[in-house]
C-alpha cells in the first residue's frame, strides 16, 4: 500500500505543482490572481481532441498544437482583458473569473457537455513492485520535473529570469532600474499560461474532457498556492506534493471515503494556515506591509 | 339636404378603410396547438435526448394529422427550456417557471437530475401542469403523489423505473455474472467490490447490496466510493485490486463511470464490471474510453439489436437513422408523448389536466421498452410508479463487446420459478474479459 500511495502521490503532486507553480508565478510578478488559469488548461485539453480527432494530428503535433495556441490565446487576454485594469487587483480577479467562464461556456457550445478524451502518447503499463503504473503516468511525472526544471533555470541562469524574479521582489525598483515591467509581466503571462497549457497536454491523455474540468483543479491549484504561500515557487512545489500525498493516503486508507480526498487536502491546508497564516514559504504579512 | 349625405358618406369611407386597415393587418389565424415544455440539460447527452426523442413524437403526430381534441384536430408544438441542472438547480427552476408562465406550456416531459427534479415538480403541481419525469429515479419523486395526491397527482413517471427497480434488476444482472464467472473459471466463492459514486441516489443502492451480495452467495470485500466527478481512480482500482475482487459492482450516473472504466481496461484489471454505469450505455463510451471500455456491463433501455416487441425496432431504427445514436432512456420523451399524452388526449376529448389524469393513471399501454402500468402502493394510493417485471418494464443488461454494445439480459430469465422464461429477441451471450479469464482460469 505504501508504494501504492507513493507513486500516486507523486504523479497528482506533479500536476498539481505544475499547475501551481504558473498561478504563483504570475502573481509573484504582476500580482495577477488569474482564477483564469485552469480554464487554460481545459482549452488546452479540447484543442488536443480537435487536433487528434478531428483533425486526424498525431496527438504529440496536437499537444504541441495545443500548447503554442493556447500559450498565444493567454497572451491575447492579458494584453486586451487584464493589462488595462492591472492596477485594480479586484477588478483583474474578476474579469479572470468572467474569462474563464466566458471559455467554459465557447467549449460547451462547440463541444457540448459530451465528456470526451483523446488517446495517450504510450498506451499500457508497467509494474513497480506490484504496482500497475500506466506509461502515460510516468511521462507525465517526468514530463512535470522536466518543465519544472527548464523553468527553474531560465528564472535562475537567464537575463531575463533575473528580470522576471527582480520584477517580483518590487516592480517599481525593477522599473527604475530599466526593467520594462510591463513586458516582463506579459512575457510572465505567457510563460505561466504556457506552463498550464503544457500541464492539460500532458495530463488529458490521463483525464476526461469536459467544460467544467478547471474547477477541481482550480481549487486545489488554489489551495497548494495558499499552503505553500502565496508568490513562493519553491512554497508552490512543496504544497503540490503534500496535497499529493493527502489525497492517495485518503484513497487507500479509507476506500468507502475516496470521495473526501479533496475535502481532507483542503482541510490540511486550513490546519497550516491555522499554525502560519503565511503559508510554508509566505511572506509574513507583516514584512510585506 | 347635402351635409348629411357628405357626412354618411364620410363615415361610410371611415369605416370601409377601417375595415380594409383591419383586414390588411390582421394577425394570421393561429393554429390552435398543444404546446409540450421539453426541459433537460440541453448542452448534455441527457437534455439532447430529451429534445430528440420528443421531436421525434411530435413529427410523426403532426405528420399523421395532429392529435384529435374533442372536434378538433391540434399540432403539438415544442418548446424547448435548458435547466442546466448539472451545474446550477436554480436555472432548472427557473427555466421550469418560464415554460409555465412565459411559454404557457399545456404540458411538460423531461428532466433528469433528482435533486433537480424535485423542486420542478413543486413547480409544475403548483401550477397543476402535467409533468412526466424522464430521467430521475429517485422513488421520493412518486412517493409524494400517494402521500399528497391532490397536490402532486399530475406527476407521472415516464422513464427509467425507481431506483429500487434499478437496484433489484442490477443484482439479478450480478447474480448472471457471477453464475457465469463461476461456471466457466470455477471459482468456488466470486468475491465483490461495490464501486458507487458518492451521490444521493446510489446511497440506498448500496445498503442494499452489502446486504444482498452475502445472501447471494459470494464475498463483499470492500466499497469504494470516488467523487462522481473523479478524473484519476487509479489508486481505487489498484485497491480493489488487491482486495481480490472478481467483479466490480458499479454505480455510477455521472463522468466518473468514463475513466473507471477507461483506467481498469487499461490496466487490465482482473475483475469484470458489472451494475449501473450510465455512461456507458452510450454510443459515445467507445470514443470516451479509447476503446478499453470493452466488456464493460450496465444497465440500459435501448440496444441496437434488441427487440422489446414490435414497437421497439421503428423506434431505435428511426432514432439511430435520424439521429445517428442509439436512444438512451431520456429519449423516452418519445414515449411520454407518443403513447402516454397523445392517446390519452384524444380519449379524454379535452386538455383538463384533471381529466387527463384521471384517464392516464389507469391507462395499460405498449411502449417500445415493454408494457407501461402505473402502480399503486400497499394502501391502494395511486403512485404513478411504472411496473416492473416480466411482461412489463424489465430494461436490459447489455456489455461493450468489441466497440459495439450487445445485450446479454433477459436469457432464459425466470423472475420467479413459476415464472415463463424470458428472452428478448438479439439477446447474446455475456463475454468475460480475456485477461480475466487468463487470471483465474484453472
Amino acid at each position: 500500500m505504501a508504494l501504492d500511495i507513493i507513486i500516486s502521490g507523486l504523479i497528482s503532486g506533479s500536476v498539481y505543482a505544475l499547475l501551481a507553480i504558473g498561478f504563483s508565478l504570475i502573481f509573484g510578478v504582476a500580482r495577477i490572481v488569474n482564477i483564469a488559469h485552469t480554464a487554460f488548461y481545459m482549452v488546452a485539453g479540447y484543442c488536443i481532441y480537435f487536433a487528434t480527432h478531428e483533425m486526424g494530428f498525431h496527438p504529440l503535433w496536437g499537444m504541441v498544437a495545443a500548447v503554442i495556441l493556447v500559450t498565444l490565446l493567454g497572451m491575447v487576454a492579458y494584453k486586451f482583458l487584464i493589462n488595462p485594469i492591472r492596477e485594480h487587483e479586484g477588478a483583474v480577479l474578476i474579469a479572470t473569473i468572467a474569462l474563464a467562464m466566458a471559455l467554459q461556456e465557447i467549449m460547451t457550445l462547440i463541444f457540448t457537455g459530451t465528456y470526451l478524451s483523446v488517446p495517450s502518447l504510450i498506451k499500457g503499463y508497467f509494474l513497480i513492485l506490484d504496482v500497475k503504473v500506466f506509461y502515460q503516468q510516468l511521462l507525465t511525472f517526468f514530463a512535470a520535473l522536466i518543465a519544472l526544471g527548464v523553468l527553474w533555470a531560465l528564472l535562475m541562469k537567464t537575463r531575463l529570469g533575473l528580470a522576471i524574479r527582480s520584477t517580483a521582489q518590487d516592480r517599481e525598483v525593477a522599473n527604475l532600474m530599466g526593467i520594462n515591467e510591463a513586458r516582463v509581466a506579459m512575457i510572465t503571462m505567457g510563460i505561466s499560461v504556457g506552463l498550464a497549457s503544457f500541464t492539460g497536454a500532458i495530463v488529458v491523455p490521463l483525464t476526461i474532457l469536459d467544460p467544467l474540468m478547471w474547477m477541481h483543479p482550480l481549487i486545489m491549484m488554489m489551495a497548494v498556492v495558499v499552503l505553500g504561500g502565496l508568490g513562493s515557487l519553491k512554497g508552490s512545489f512543496i504544497g503540490a506534493y503534500i496535497l499529493g500525498f493527502a489525497e492517495a493516503i485518503v484513497v487507500f486508507a479509507i476506500p468507502a471515503g475516496a470521495f473526501l480526498k479533496g475535502s481532507v487536502a483542503l482541510s490540511i491546508m486550513i490546519l497550516v494556515l491555522i499554525i502560519r497564516p503565511e503559508g510554508l514559504f509566505g511572506v509574513t504579512f507583516e514584512e510585506e506591509r | 339636404m347635402k351635409k348629411p349625405l357628405v357626412s354618411i358618406i364620410v363615415i361610410v369611407i371611415v369605416i370601409v378603410g377601417v375595415a380594409l386597415i383591419y383586414y390588411a393587418t390582421r394577425p394570421p389565424e393561429v393554429v390552435p396547438t398543444i404546446k409540450i415544455g421539453v426541459i433537460g440539460p440541453m448542452q448534455y447527452v441527457q437534455g439532447i435526448g430529451h429534445w430528440n426523442g420528443a421531436t421525434m413524437a411530435a413529427d410523426e403526430i403532426n405528420a399523421a394529422g395532429g392529435i384529435q381534441v374533442g372536434e378538433k384536430k391540434m399540432n403539438i408544438e415544442l418548446v424547448q427550456a435548458d435547466s442546466n441542472e448539472f451545474i446550477n438547480i436554480t436555472d432548472a427552476t427557473n427555466a421550469m417557471e418560464r415554460l409555465i408562465t412565459n411559454d404557457k406550456v399545456d404540458f411538460i416531459v423531461g428532466g433528469f437530475r433528482t435533486e433537480a427534479v424535485l423542486p420542478m415538480q413543486d413547480i409544475a403541481m403548483e401550477n397543476k401542469k402535467i409533468f412526466i419525469g424522464v430521467g430521475a429515479a429517485h422513488n421520493e419523486l412518486c412517493l409524494r403523489v400517494a402521500k399528497d395526491y391532490d397536490t402532486y397527482k399530475y406527476f407521472f413517471r415516464g422513464s427509467p423505473f425507481n431506483s429500487s427497480f434499478l437496484g433489484r434488476t442490477s443484482f439479478i444482472h450480478l447474480g448472471t455474472v457471477a453464475a457465469i464467472m463461476k461456471m466457466t473459471l470455477n471459482i468456488p466463492k466470486i468475491k465483490v467490490a461495490i464501486a458507487a459514486e458518492k451521490a444521493m441516489w446510489t446511497e440506498p443502492m448500496i445498503e442494499a447490496a452489502e446486504g444482498v451480495i452475502p445472501k447471494m452467495g459470494m464475498e463483499l470485500v470492500g466499497v469504494w466510493r470516488p467523487s462522481p466527478i473523479a478524473t484519476d481512480v487509479t489508486a481505487e482500482l489498484s485497491a480493489i485490486q488487491r482486495s481480490g475482487a472478481h467483479i466490480i459492482f458499479t454505480v455510477f450516473s455521472s463522468s466518473v463511470g468514463i475513466p473507471f472504466a477507461r483506467q481498469a481496461g487499461e490496466l487490465k484489471i482482473p475483475a469484470v464490471q458489472v451494475g449501473i454505469n450510465v455512461e456507458a450505455q452510450k454510443d459515445g463510451f467507445s470514443q470516451a474510453t479509447q476503446e478499453m471500455g470493452n466488456y464493460v456491463a450496465t444497465l440500459n433501455t435501448y440496444c441496437r439489436s434488441v427487440e422489446y416487441n414490435e414497437l421497439t425496432k421503428p423506434f431505435v431504427d428511426g432514432y439511430v437513422e435520424r439521429f445517428g445514436e442509439t436512444p438512451t432512456y431520456t429519449a423516452d420523451t418519445y414515449t411520454a408523448i407518443k403513447y402516454a399524452l397523445a392517446p390519452t388526449i384524444e380519449k379524454a376529448g379535452t386538455l383538463d389536466a384533471d381529466a387527463l389524469v384521471a384517464i392516464l393513471e389507469n391507462a395499460s399501454y405498449m411502449v417500445p421498452s415493454g408494457k407501461v402500468e402505473y402502480l399503486k402502493d400497499a394502501e391502494g394510493n395511486h403512485l404513478h410508479e411504472l411496473r416492473w417485471g416480466p411482461g412489463y418494464l424489465t430494461s436490459l443488461g447489455v456489455q461493450w463487446q468489441d466497440g459495439e454494445l450487445k445485450s446479454f439480459w433477459p436469457n432464459k430469465w425466470k423472475a420467479v420459478p413459476e415464472a415463463p422464461e424470458v428472452t428478448y429477441k438479439g439477446i447474446v451471450p455475456y463475454k468475460i474479459p480475456p485477461w480475466v479469464v487468463d487470471a483465474y482460469k484453472q
